[in-house]
This record gives C-alpha cells, sequence and structure tokens, in this order.
C-alpha cells in the first residue's frame, strides 16, 4: 500500500530561499529556442503563493515598458533555473494583488527593516 | 490481449521533462503470481491465469483455499484470465512486476466505475431538461420529457432511457499512455482518470 506522497518524493523539486508575498525576486527560467536552451530572468514581486504540495504556485508581478505583467511559476516546474531572492519586503497581506489597481510610488513596497 | 492486475492509488499531478504539467493516476501494477496456464490442448484456448494481492485462509471460502493448496501458492485475493500471445514463455509461479510496461506505450485500463446511485435522466443519460426554470414554469428543469408516443404503441419502448441506478459499471478507458514505470515501487503512472474508487481493482491491457 503506497500513498501519493511516497510517490510525489521520486519526482523532480526544485530547491531554492525560500521567500514570502511582497519579496522581489529573480526567477530564471529556462527557455527552449529551436534546440538550444538559454536562461532569462524575470524579475519582480510576488503578489502570490498559493496551493500545496504538488500544486504550489507563486505569482511574480513586474511593470514591464509601463504595462503590469504577471507570471504564475509552479514551484516545482523544470523550467526554474534559479530563484535568487533580491529584496524582502514589508506588507500585511499574504495576497498583494491591490498592487493591480496601483501605480508608481504607490504601488511601491517597503523594504523589511533589519 | 496481455495485461496485469493492478489497484489504484491515486491520482495526481507531475511535470514532463519540457516543463508540462499532466495529469496521472498512480496504480500499483501486481505483483501478479502466475497461477494457472490454460492450454489449446487442456483448456480448448489459451490464456494465463493470474493472481493478485494476499488473503488469509480464515477469510477464503474452502473451494478456493484448496484450488490454492493444489497449486502451491498463497492464496491471491484477486484471480483474473488473460490472454497472451506467448503462453510458453511463462511457468507457473513466475512474478510479474510494474517493468512489463514501458514508458510511453498506450494501454487500456478496465474496472468498475464508482457507484453514483439512483440518479436522474439528465445526468445519467445526459438529457437536456425540459424547458427553462422562469416563465412560470416550475420543476420541469430536470425532467425526461416525453416517454413515448399515445394510443399507437399505447406502451413505452424497452430500453427507453429513464432514471435508475448509475455507476458501478464495467468500464474501460482505451489509449491512455504510460508516463512513469517506477519499477522499484512497482507503480506505473498513467496519463488521465481510470474508472472506480482509491483502492479498487483495475485490469491493464497491452495493445
Amino acid at each position: 500500500m503506497f500513498s501519493l506522497n511516497e510517490i510525489l518524493t521520486d519526482m523532480h523539486k526544485n530547491e531554492f530561499p525560500s521567500f514570502r508575498a511582497g519579496d522581489h525576486i529573480k526567477v530564471h527560467v529556462r527557455v527552449i529556442e529551436g534546440d538550444k536552451e538559454r536562461i532569462q530572468p524575470f524579475e519582480g514581486h510576488v503578489i502570490s503563493i498559493r496551493g500545496s504540495k504538488e500544486n504550489r504556485t507563486f505569482t511574480v508581478r513586474k511593470i514591464s515598458g509601463g504595462v503590469g505583467v504577471e507570471r504564475i511559476f509552479p514551484y516545482d516546474s523544470p523550467k526554474i533555473a534559479k530563484v535568487e531572492v533580491l529584496k524582502e519586503g514589508e506588507v500585511r497581506r499574504a495576497k498583494l494583488y491591490y498592487l493591480r489597481n496601483l501605480s508608481g510610488k504607490a504601488a511601491k513596497i517597503k523594504a523589511k527593516k533589519r | 490481449m496481455a495485461g496485469l492486475i493492478g489497484k489504484k492509488i491515486g491520482m495526481t499531478t507531475i511535470f514532463s521533462p519540457d516543463g508540462i504539467k499532466i495529469s496521472v493516476t498512480a496504480i500499483e501494477v501486481g505483483p501478479c503470481k502466475v497461477i494457472e496456464i490454460r492450454t489449446k490442448e487442456k483448456n480448448g484456448y489459451e490464456a494465463i491465469q493470474l493472481g493478485f494481492g494476499e488473503k488469509k485462509r480464515k477469510a477464503s471460502t474452502k473451494p478456493v483455499a484448496t484450488y490454492f493448496e493444489k497449486k502451491g501458492t498463497a492464496i491471491a485475493s484477486v484471480l483474473r484470465e488473460f490472454k497472451f500471445n506467448n503462453i510458453s514463455d511463462f511457468k507457473m509461479g513466475d512474478e510479474l512486476k510494474a517493468d512489463f510496461f514501458t514508458e510511453g506505450e498506450l494501454i487500456k485500463v478496465s474496472g468498475v466505475s464508482k457507484g453514483k446511485g439512483f440518479q436522474g435522466v439528465v445526468k445519467r443519460h445526459n438529457f437536456s431538461g425540459v424547458g427553462s426554470a422562469t416563465h412560470g414554469q416550475s420543476d420541469r428543469v430536470r425532467a425526461p420529457g416525453s416517454i413515448g408516443a399515445s394510443s399507437s404503441p399505447s406502451r413505452v419502448f424497452k430500453g427507453q432511457k429513464m432514471a435508475g441506478r448509475m455507476g458501478g459499471d464495467n468500464v474501460s478507458v482505451r489509449n491512455l499512455k504510460v508516463v512513469k514505470v517506477l519499477v522499484d515501487k512497482n507503480i506505473v503512472l498513467v496519463k488521465g482518470a481510470v474508472p472506480g474508487h482509491r483502492n479498487s481493482i483495475l485490469e491493464l491491457h497491452k495493445k
């Protein structure tokens, strides 16, 4: 008798530093172009972490050319090469969806005091 | 069709190497023991009888226990026959495991579907129901509608789709891809859903 968890231990797992909503992170994404693979960074704020176990995902939001861009990454996606935590943010919520309605200085996240 | 007996463990998701998430069902396959080989000379057809799982002597009836005693093997909880083309390759007592299947292969999985109880025609036969919920109507949204003509034939035809017991049928799903074979754990991961609840007994047929 096996539990599903036991099976999942065999599967691909990503290991990267822990981060929370509000943190400024850089996700290194593997991009395949033709038969070549290269790394493309995606830098922004974590605005949400949801799900559990194999279904855990995090959402990264950045402003690109004045337009807000969000990308949802599954935690254990083999497409993620690396995650860097650049800045820890001081926020009061777990989901920062309110940032979508703010722009400019209002959308700034305070850095965490050490 | 050659095949094995398995047990449904449950569903989960895994990533394919190119980063696509796929829903898979984990099935514990075997180990299936070859209990008997049916031959053309003796039985008129060729097949292999496989046993799966274990059963205590106390829990088995005498005829079943005696059958296994004569074979000299432990009592299996499930006995199934499968057609094999190469029955001469097997001998009694052989164990068949997950490595019987290869990754990428398409298989057929049969089992008993989950029981749904007494269900109406909308769920059971995919009827659309009658009319709308508004315009003065009530209680007609999930109704079956007319079940036949009047004085001729003045009866309802046999086989008319109506409400009734649903589920608990033998269901086969064909062309399921074997995504991964975990040989050490004796488990195959099959893309998509298979019939039945967790721990239900399945037959996995090779193409």
